[in-house]
């Protein structure tokens, strides 16, 4: 990407910020308008990957360290809203910030102990993270253990006719932010920075860019956002019990999507997870839910060889023939 | 006054039992041109990876401008005022030759007033300084050695180094861009920035440098001015294989 001028970087920031609006307001229109409850409760899902998929992006995509534990931030945010429900009956704005809060200090914790050496040893760590985070859960008896937690919805305001309408809208609320922010790192000199450590680490240092305080900043801010996705998830369902907070799902779409949809810009991991979290919702309806993680790890595969730079580096190698012509 | 800028004392670095540095010192005068020889596995590598802070040494002591920089981070060495370049060329690759630049400008010589239209501008003005003005929107795959050398000796310049170390710029050149090369660094020299260079190239070290520092298995084995450096017959034995 060439450097603009500031005027039009405002611009470009205004137009963001105006689209941002817009789609809230659509949100909040669809939740007064359209009948059919499916709707939302597919959506919510589909706007649940799009964080999830942009806050691994963040450490995954910009930087190129990988993270294959992001069930196990999901499921932290998720089970951290939970013990808040059933210790203060805390207001889902609570839950928020204390899922972030929680993750935020896991990505950062992890990064502390790993990211001082390169490579791939933070990857391994998110492995053992997911499995420690499990085994804890399980065997704790105040969040229902393996037997898991019954949550009960609250009565919806009264804008909203159901609670999962008004889940949808602030699932759409906190999808605008974590891309808002996603694309504040990208176009600053923190995305700039992280772009450098994925290309070449000690040259980066070598030019002044403070590599190991860069990765914790990415690490706590994706761990952040992961929790933050997970934490209405106890509402929306209902119910929660450890083997589908741990899904495979959650780790293996954190980072299927972004690479599906493309991993250098903000806009990818939104593009992949509309993508795939509808396929996933239509495969589930129209064939079977086990199908789900076949289909995310075949296009995995598929795009992997075929277009490792994503739908989004795709369209870019196609206009550009289409320029040389 | 024309002090010491760069002081190693005794610096000693092992890999494992390979001892790569033994006790090195060196000492560069502000505004010095110091060439650096000596053969393959002499150390010379190893002594601007412990300077820069890509390696920490094991023993001995780093001083920068009265500062101890022994353990300091390599960003931070970097922002004090010492800069380098690799010996195999190592460009942000997903990046375009400007952005390349603007990583430093960004992080080191603009790190109190980030604006993003005058750190592209300035880019460029580099780029153009080292004759690379037309390719500043290419990607760095598309470049020929010399110009990704350019690109490193002008991604160095824009951290606004006092210290620029250079490792072997002009290794695999011909003998037209040795002097093209060369004409740049004389001319970053005129501007008052002391630079140490590794060089294999003799006539580019013998032009360039004001004094030369020989050195053999991890050791500093002979040192004075370059004429008299080459008539030294230590030095003809081990490097010039006299």
């Amino acid at each position: 990407m060439v450097e603009r001028p500031a005027h039009l970087a405002v611009k470009r920031w205004t137009s963001f910020i105006v689209g941002a609006i817009a789609i809230l307001v659509v949100a909040l229109l669809l939740a007064r308008v359209v009948g059919n409850e499916y709707f939302f409760f597919a959506g919510y899902v589909v706007l649940q990957f799009i964080v999830l998929a942009t806050a691994w992006n963040i450490l995954g995509g910009y930087a190129g360290y990988v993270n294959f534990g992001s069930g196990a931030f999901f499921a932290a945010g998720a089970y951290t809203a939970v013990a808040l429900i059933k210790a203060f009956a805390a207001p889902l704005p609570v839950q928020l910030v204390a899922a972030a809060m929680v993750t935020g200090l896991m990505g950062f914790a992890i990064g502390a102990m790993t990211l001082r050496l390169r490579g791939i040893f933070f990857s391994i760590a998110t492995v053992a993270i997911a499995v420690i985070c499990e085994t804890i859960v399980l065997n704790w008896g105040f969040v229902g253990g393996a037997r898991g937690a019954t949550v009960l919805q609250p009565p919806a305001p009264a804008f909203f006719t159901s609670y999962t309408r008004l889940l949808f809208v602030i699932m759409t609320l906190l999808a605008v932010l974590a891309v808002a922010l996603a694309r504040y790192i990208e176009t600053s000199w923190i995305g700039r920075g992280l772009r450098a450590i994925r290309d070449d680490e000690e040259a980066a240092e070598s030019v002044g860019v403070p590599t190991l305080k860069l990765k914790l900043f990415a690490a706590t801010v994706s761990g952040a956002l992961m929790g933050i996705a997970g934490a209405p998830f106890p509402l929306y369902m209902n119910f929660i019990e450890p083997t589908s907070a741990f899904s495979l799902n959650y780790a293996v779409s954190a980072l299927a999507m972004p690479i599906i949809g493309g991993t250098a810009s903000w806009a990818g991991p939104v593009i992949g997870a509309i993508l795939l979290g509808s396929v996933q919702q239509i495969v589930t309806v129209t064939m079977s839910s086990e199908l789900n993680v076949l289909v995310l790890g075949l296009l995995l595969v598929a795009f992997v060889v075929a277009a490792p730079e994503g739908i989004l580096g795709l369209a870019r190698r196609l206009s550009g023939k289409a320029g040389a012509r | 006054m024309t002090g010491a800028l760069l002081e190693v004392d005794a610096v000693t670095k092992r890999f494992g039992g390979f001892v790569a540095l033994s006790e090195v010192s060196l000492t560069v005068r502000s505004g010095e041109r110091l060439g650096i020889i000596g053969p393959n596995g002499s150390g010379k590598t190893t002594l601007i990876n412990c300077i820069c802070g890509s390696l920490r040494s094991d023993r001995g002591s780093i001083g920068f401008d009265g500062i101890d920089v022994t353990r300091l981070a390599s960003y931070r060495r970097t922002r004090l005022g010492i800069a380098r370049s690799f010996q195999v060329p190592r460009p942000f690759s997903s990046m375009t030759l400007a952005e390349n630049i603007a990583v430093p400008l960004e992080y080191v010589a603009h790190r109190r007033s980030l604006h993003g239209a005058d750190v592209s501008a300035e880019a460029r003005s580099i780029l153009a300084r080292m004759g690379l003005a037309n390719r500043a929107d290419a990607p760095t795959g598309s470049l020929t050695q010399v110009d990704l050398r350019k690109l490193e000796l002008a991604r160095a310049m824009a951290a606004c180094p006092r210290l620029l170390i250079l490792d072997e710029v002009m290794a695999g050149l011909s003998s037209v861009e040795v002097d093209e090369m060369l004409k740049i660094i004389l001319g970053l020299s005129r501007q008052g920035v002391t630079i140490m260079m590794i060089e294999h190239i003799m006539r580019a070290i013998m032009r360039f440098s004001e004094r030369v520092v020989c050195m053999d298995a991890g050791r500093v084995m002979a040192e004075g001015p370059p004429d008299h450096i080459v008539q030294d017959s230590d030095v003809q034995r081990i490097y010039l294989g006299v």
